[in-house]
């Protein structure tokens, strides 16, 4: 089940992942392998078997919901590409 | 002990004569020599740190080097262990059993102050400002990190070749990888730079390392350890492991690192694991099923490991084991399930590295031409497609058919276990198909260094802990491994049977020559 050119780059795009045209070629032909591979699942049949999304779930630990002793800002932005006023500082999100 | 006595004149003695032999010790052996005051902590950390620098130029197993840092927690370490001496308290039973060993930590978990890139471009230059539960424990134990080891980028790889900042070279044969992903610590530990190591496991990444490098190595139970801290890849396969010479030795970490946390919703409200194995002459197997799956001794397989496991497997009926053939049916169909879980999975945990936080930013007009442009630059090839895999089997029109499908087939892998341990108390198989392979051998074909997990996969999709110690050699002198697996939560009868294997032959004592 070979991937289309446009699939291919539809998925970069979901994946946010800027791709040039010869990674494009390279995992179209890569992926279509894997998934030729993984597509033996299919012949199995699973109607009646219900899917496991983790193997004790159902099964949460959630701590008391208190406030207890963070990181300081200081600390959280010291690895920030840029930053500005102790916020984080990205471009422009609209045009 | 054979009665090797160290630093006997402390004050004239030249350490350099006592290098070798202190970067052999096992973990367990220091910590005896460390009890009688023998050997101090800043020795054993010097030694360590001497041949880290004498051996990494060509194995490459280090991404990071704290040696300042490591030398002074290994003075104040051995201020408490003269302290601790004259309490009369042996050190092993004190809150502090590790106290003053050196250990190295994979570069997917974090310590405050060491810089983490988990193998990859987008995180160069991030010094996480807090340390990972796993290591906050050990280091409460007593352990000095000296620092953090080479992995796969995201830990996604066989191999350590998809490291950003170059490949792990194999110990026995500077040729070959080490596997991986937590390669690194792996070869580090048996070329004896330090004594034990942390690595996680989501696929094997522990246990095939442990193989390909010849030392044990544990994948515990899913949810026994605590995630907090380690960069996620597979939120439910991912476990923190360790590694080192012997059952024993990772008994004793895994020990110290193991438990529940409140930072980590997925650990299980069971009661901390706490393992010490004896040092009786042969512990008897006796009373112990173990069983040995017909699905782990296929065609491909390298004929010499298949000789060597059913070599060992003989050793423990020998020891008074009682070994059963059984079965794990849906075996096949645990690559093409993980293939498509932890990619899913990785395609969302991924989604935080873009350029804003931390890592290096690509520039770009918008905000989005900047998570584009700073992904598509900073991923390598194999976290790309792992990501764009995953993308594509949660994407409309296919989920159910690819993620949905793999979801209800993990239920029949891990029923298939559920099954078999009714049967048995442990599992024995090989780790992988084959024995190290060369740098470069699997060249840009995907697929066929996912084979390579082939048998370490289903214990991760089923939870269930996994054990790999070396059980002999093949004829190019590189080691063979064994993996036994459990119930959930019971690692005590993996530790307890390798052990028993350990105490009645030495293949785990067997160093490469370097």
């Amino acid at each position: 089940m070979p991937l289309t050119p446009q699939e291919v780059e539809h998925i970069a795009r979901l994946a946010r992942l800027e791709l040039t045209s010869a990674e494009q070629t390279r995992y179209r032909e890569q992926l279509s392998a894997i998934l030729d591979h993984v597509a033996q699942l299919q012949k199995l049949d699973t109607s009646r078997i219900p899917p496991t999304a983790s193997v004790f779930s159902g099964d949460s630990h959630l701590r008391a919901d208190q406030p207890r002793p963070g990181l300081t800002p200081e600390a959280l932005l010291k690895n920030a590409p840029e930053q500005e006023k102790g916020q984080f500082k990205i471009p422009p999100v609209f045009e | 002990m054979s009665g090797v006595k160290f630093g006997l004149k402390r004050d004239t003695c030249h350490l350099t004569q006592l290098m070798p032999s202190l970067t052999s010790l096992s973990l367990t052996e220091s910590q005896t020599l460390l009890q009688r005051g023998e050997i101090s902590s800043r020795e054993l950390v010097t030694a360590c740190l001497e041949h880290v620098s004498a051996l990494d130029g060509q194995l490459h197993a280090f991404l990071y080097v704290a040696a300042e840092q490591a030398l002074a927690q290994a003075e104040a370490a051995d201020k408490k262990l003269s302290e601790l001496r004259g309490t009369g308290l042996p050190i092993s039973q004190s809150t502090m059993p590790l106290l003053g060993i050196p250990m190295a930590i994979k570069d997917v978990l974090t310590v405050e102050g060491m810089p983490c890139t988990c193998g990859s471009k987008i995180l160069e230059g991030y010094v996480p400002p807090f340390t990972a539960t796993v290591v906050q424990k050990l280091q409460a134990a007593g352990v000095i990190v000296i620092g953090k080891t080479n992995t796969d980028e995201f830990a996604m790889g066989s191999s350590t070749e998809n490291s950003a900042y170059g490949v792990t070279h194999n110990p026995w044969d500077v040729a070959r990888v080490p596997g991986g992903s937590s390669g690194g610590s792996a070869a580090a530990v048996v070329a004896g730079l330090v004594p034990a190591a942390l690595g996680t496991d989501t696929g094997g990444s522990v246990r095939q390392p442990a193989s390909f490098c010849g030392v044990t190595g544990i994948k515990p139970t899913y949810g026994r350890s605590s995630r907090y801290g380690l960069v996620a890849y597979g939120s439910s396969l991912d476990c923190v492991g360790a590694f080192g010479h012997s059952a024993a030795d990772v008994a004793a970490v895994f020990s110290a690192y193991n438990g529940r946390d409140p930072l980590d919703a997925t650990t299980q409200d069971v009661p901390a694991a706490n393992i010490t194995l004896g040092t009786e002459a042969v512990s008897s197997l006796k009373g112990i099923r173990i069983g040995v799956p017909k699905e782990y001794f296929i065609a491909g397989i390298q004929p010499e490991v298949e000789g060597k496991i059913r070599a060992a497997i003989q050793k423990m009926e020998e020891l008074g084991a009682e070994i059963r053939q059984v079965s794990l049916p849906h075996t096949e169909y645990a690559l093409p399930v993980y293939y498509l879980i932890a990619p899913a999975e990785a395609s969302a945990n991924l989604a935080r590295f873009d350029g804003v936080r931390y890592g290096p930013r690509v520039s770009g007009d918008s905000m989005w031409d900047v998570f584009y442009k700073t992904r598509g630059e900073k991923f390598g090839d194999e976290v790309t497609r792992r990501i764009m895999l995953g993308t594509y089997a949660l994407s409309a029109g296919y989920y159910d058919a690819f993620y949905g499908q793999a979801q209800k087939v993990r239920t029949l892998i891990k029923r298939d276990f559920e099954q078999v341990f009714h049967e048995v108390d442990a599992v024995a198989c090989p780790v992988a198909p084959t024995t190290a392979f060369k740098i470069g051998a699997h060249g840009d074909d995907p697929l066929a260094m996912y084979l390579e997990d082939v048998f370490t996969l289903p214990a991760n999709l089923a939870g269930v802990p996994g054990l790999a110690f070396p059980v002999g050699f093949d004829a190019a002198g590189l080691p063979v491994g064994m993996q036994l697996m459990g119930r959930h939560f019971d690692e005590a009868m993996l530790f307890r049977v390798a052990h028993a294997y350990q105490q009645a032959t030495d293949w785990h004592k067997q160093k490469p020559t370097l």
